[in-house]
């Protein structure tokens, strides 16, 4: 396999993992998380931080989370789905820019 | 870390390795390795296939140029660790201090060759702004970069934008300077793996 393919299939099989293994929160959760979005506000909160602005992410919403009753196990999921997440939207973009941008094979 | 499972949730095997970690090097085990160790079979095996290859896969891309997109992307997006991490792994990688800090300083007066400077530029752009246009691109490709080396670079700005989210949503601590120095050689050596 190509190494550029190598990068690319390496990163789907992570996304594959996170949203679609069986693991402790649900796969709709998982979901949710990954897109920053359709989340209960207790989770909001703290997804939101993490897909957007994570140095702001604090104990207290943590602390929130927590409460609504989602465990620690649980919330080592959802964060990592929502960084994975934001982060695998950035790389569509990145590569739908290098594709429109070479699309009739003028560069590269 | 923020979470309880991440300080103490490990089986005693890999707590025996922490512990014999840091008899040997003298320094504790990082949080950023903490974390893949933690149930890896949700994130942490396939993150560290991942990272290890969009840092030291083949590419035209030299080790340092990749450290130094680490750097960069995480100083964009404030994450103190991921900055003290791959700031002192490009520095020891470039063997150039002054160069390292000169594009995290300011990266447009930086002593750096025009393909990598407009390659950071770009990264920086989608990092901030979570998106690019073609012409963006167009600017990157003129500047003497493959379509190649831009993929291999988006890699390492996906790798980094995930990481730096990670580091500060858990709260991985900040190392000292020497923890961020042994840090650096071990992931020369070693890699992400």
């Amino acid at each position: 396999m190509p190494d550029e393919d190598k990068k690319r299939a390496l990163h789907r099989a992570l996304v594959d993992r996170v949203l679609n293994g069986e693991n402790r929160a649900s796969a709709q959760h998982r979901a949710r998380a990954f897109r920053n979005e359709g989340l209960s506000p207790a989770l909001d909160a703290l997804i939101g931080k993490v897909a957007t602005r994570p140095t702001q992410v604090t104990e207290a919403d943590f602390a929130a989370a927590k409460a609504s009753g989602f465990s620690e196990d649980q919330l080592f999921e959802l964060v990592i789905c929502a960084a994975v997440g934001q982060s695998a939207r950035l790389y569509e973009a990145g590569l739908a820019a290098l594709a429109e941008a070479t699309v009739n094979g003028e560069a590269g | 870390m923020r979470l309880d499972i991440l300080n103490r949730g490990y089986r005693p095997s890999v707590k025996l390795l922490f512990a014999l970690i840091r008899l040997f090097s003298g320094h504790p085990v990082p949080d950023a390795a903490k974390l893949v160790f933690y149930r890896p079979d949700f994130y942490g095996a396939l993150a560290k296939e991942f990272t290890h290859e969009a840092m030291r896969g083949t590419s035209d891309w030299s080790v340092g140029d990749r450290e130094l997109m680490a750097a960069y992307v995480s100083k964009l997006n404030e994450s103190a660790f991921c900055i003290g991490a791959h700031t002192a792994t490009a520095r020891r990688a470039y063997q150039d201090g002054p160069m390292v800090a000169a594009v995290l300083a300011d990266l447009e007066s930086a002593p750096v060759a025009e393909p990598l400077r407009a390659t950071l530029r770009m990264l920086g752009r989608l990092t901030t702004e979570g998106k690019l246009s073609s012409e963006d691109m167009r600017e990157v490709l003129s500047a003497g970069v493959t379509r190649q080396q831009v993929e291999d670079a988006l890699a390492v700005c996906v790798a980094f934008n995930t990481t730096d989210r990670l580091a500060d949503a858990f709260g991985f601590e900040v190392l000292s300077p020497e923890g961020f120095e042994a840090g650096a050689k071990y992931l020369l050596k070693r890699g992400y793996r």
